[in-house]
């Protein structure tokens, strides 16, 4: 038998195993246990209630929203960070970060404090008709914050082993930049793209903190999932918390699946035949 | 396509790279750039391909000025050291890709069919829908040169083509790359600091040491006559002993030996190991052997003249030879340089 670096193959997928379960298995269980205790048609009434499809709806079209805006500015941002050389590269660099490190509730209060109708940004778009603090807008915005790292950091180490002479050969063939983009570089970015934007997205469903300070929170308007289920949670109506919940869960489970199995697709050539 | 370099310049940052090169290519020749690391090789040839921009100079195609034609447009095909092939294409697909963005549009059945054709011509009949990670070395070498050659190009452009290669398929490949060029008579241009692939394969052999050309020509002519004790040592094994002429006389050490020059005073005598006769006795310049080893075609010998310069030299498989035997050397030919 081939001897491995890292202890015993039992000791060390029994730890990492016990982890999991104790971890992320267990709650979420118990998450679906709670709902599950609920009879079918009493879930039903409660997750296709009005109020809660409303909060699914701005909830899902902010993140899809925020996550489109991600993929272009995150994918640009990591193309600067990796191609060019320039004074302050490695201060940006580290500013990417920063959402990861801040809480998202000063992150929130913060970006309440600029896009109010008095505050930095929100005084020079309020004489343009937009608003952004306490509408759907605001949501986005928030989104976009505590999202953004997501993508920069899955591209960023695939483009920095992307052979720059894939270019440089596409280019001899006669490829404008344009179709060295979409046929060339595109395709062999796919793979970090979905695993960055799949996060992204899934991220910006689960937000919490950074949002709730920006949104206004008006039921039927700007109310997210992840809130109405800490208001059901604060009436001391548990089942009903466990059952929203479970729709973020299973949405969330969904969209990994499905952008695991492209991811898949996309990496079809890296399979040794 | 005759291709001309004419006072080609080009820094890097502060490093000059490449010193005033001058080279005229003949329509249909196949010209090595030979140099040691660092010798500005690749960066002529990038240059020529348009992948990197003289800062001097002129490179003509023919009669067209195509110093400043951006590579998309040069009509070249470039192989590069490592295929450069995309890994997320089969290697018809990546054959296809020149003709698939081509400005010049031609249907899908036509692709096809000069995919095969190409195919055939590389012999990788059947390989058409493996991807590059899926091939071995030599398959990719290939591939990236069908690939070259699919967008019909006026010049063809390689850089250290077997450079990452086994022997054996290096010297398959190097054989096969010839018939090609025959076949198809296309101006073809490759880098490689391997004097034996240059030779083997070139029709002419351009030398260069830190970004000049320090000569140029056939094979047998950079062969037979090496201008410079850079080249001569570049080219092959080949061993110095120190001397001084006076009156057409060469003193090594003790020993006087003719020399057939018009140099004066101190002077460096090359030798290759082949160019000089060993014996147990008789006249010579005398010589310890330190070490003798064994190779499948003779044996060479590594041996210490009066004066302690090292020399190898080649001798028969049958001659007795040992280490700490002492013994005479004869030059049979021998170029001087001066010191």
């Amino acid at each position: 038998m081939k001897r491995n670096v890292l202890p015993g193959l039992p000791l060390s997928l029994g730890i990492t195993l016990f982890y999991v379960g104790l971890i992320v298995v267990l709650p979420l269980a118990a998450l679906v246990f709670k709902a599950a205790s609920l009879g079918p048609a009493e879930y039903w009434a409660i997750v296709s209630s009005p109020r809660a499809v409303a909060s699914y709806r701005v909830t899902v079209l902010s993140a899809l929203v925020a996550t489109a805006f991600n993929l272009v500015f995150g994918l640009a941002l990591a193309w600067v960070l990796v191609r060019y050389r320039f004074p302050g590269r490695r201060i940006v660099d580290a500013i990417v970060d920063l959402p990861f490190a801040l809480p998202t509730a000063v992150a929130g209060i913060a970006l309440t404090t600029l896009f109010a109708s008095n505050g930095w940004f929100g005084s020079l778009l309020a004489p343009l008709g937009i608003k952004v603090a306490y509408t759907p807008l605001g949501i986005m915005v928030a989104m976009c914050f505590t999202s953004l790292p997501f993508i920069v950091r899955t591209v960023q180490p695939v483009l920095e082993d992307l052979d720059p002479a894939l270019e440089e050969a596409a280019q001899s063939l006669g490829g404008s930049d344009r179709a060295i983009f979409l046929r060339v570089i595109l395709p062999l970015l796919m793979p970090a793209l979905l695993a960055g934007l799949s996060l992204s997205f899934a991220r910006s469903l689960g937000e919490f903190g950074a949002i709730i300070f920006i949104a206004g929170n008006q039921p039927m308007e700007t109310e997210i999932t992840a809130l109405l289920a800490f208001i059901r949670l604060e009436e001391y109506d548990y089942q009903a918390a466990a059952a929203i919940a479970s729709v973020l869960l299973i949405t969330a489970f969904l969209m990994l699946a499905a952008t695991n199995l492209l991811q898949a697709r996309a990496l079809r050539y890296t399979a040794r035949s | 396509m005759k291709i001309r370099l004419d006072q080609v310049v080009k820094t890097f940052d502060t490093f000059r790279a490449v010193h005033g090169v001058s080279l005229d290519i003949e329509s249909g020749q196949l010209v090595a750039l030979l140099g040691p690391s660092g010798s500005g090789k690749t960066t002529i040839l990038r240059m020529v391909a348009g992948l990197e921009y003289a800062d001097g100079g002129h490179i003509y195609f023919g009669d067209q000025d195509a110093t400043d034609i951006p590579v998309r447009d040069r009509g070249v095909g470039f192989v590069f050291q490592h295929y450069a092939l995309f890994p997320h294409m089969t290697v018809a697909e990546n054959i296809a890709f020149g003709m698939k963005v081509s400005k010049t549009k031609r249907s899908k059945p036509e692709i096809a069919t000069r995919v095969d054709e190409l195919l055939r011509l590389v012999k990788l009949e059947g390989l058409d829908d493996r991807f590059p990670g899926q091939i071995s070395g030599g398959q990719r070498q290939r591939v990236a040169l069908a690939r070259a050659l699919a967008v019909d190009p006026k010049v063809l452009l390689l850089d250290e083509p077997f450079g990452a290669l086994d022997a054996n398929v290096r010297r398959d490949l190097r054989r096969w790359l010839r018939e090609i060029h025959d076949e198809l008579g296309i101006t073809t241009l490759f880098v490689t600091h391997d004097q034996e692939e240059a030779l083997d394969l070139a029709d002419r052999v351009v030398i260069l040491d830190q970004g000049r050309i320090v000569q140029e020509g056939t094979p047998a002519e950079v062969c037979r006559a090496p201008n410079s004790a850079f080249v001569m040592q570049f080219l092959g094994d080949a061993n110095r002993i120190s001397a001084t002429v006076r009156d057409g006389q060469a003193y090594i050490g003790e020993t006087v030996v003719d020399a057939p020059t018009s140099l004066d005073g101190p002077i460096d005598i090359y030798l290759r190991p082949g160019d000089v006769d060993w014996r147990p006795e008789g006249d010579g310049i005398p010589a310890t052997v330190i070490r003798v080893l064994d190779r499948p075609g003779g044996r060479r010998v590594l041996a210490n003249v009066e004066g302690g310069t090292a020399l190898e030299f080649d001798v028969a498989p049958e001659m007795a030879v040992r280490s700490g035997q002492v013994g005479k050397l004869s030059i049979k030919r021998s170029r001087l340089y001066p010191a």
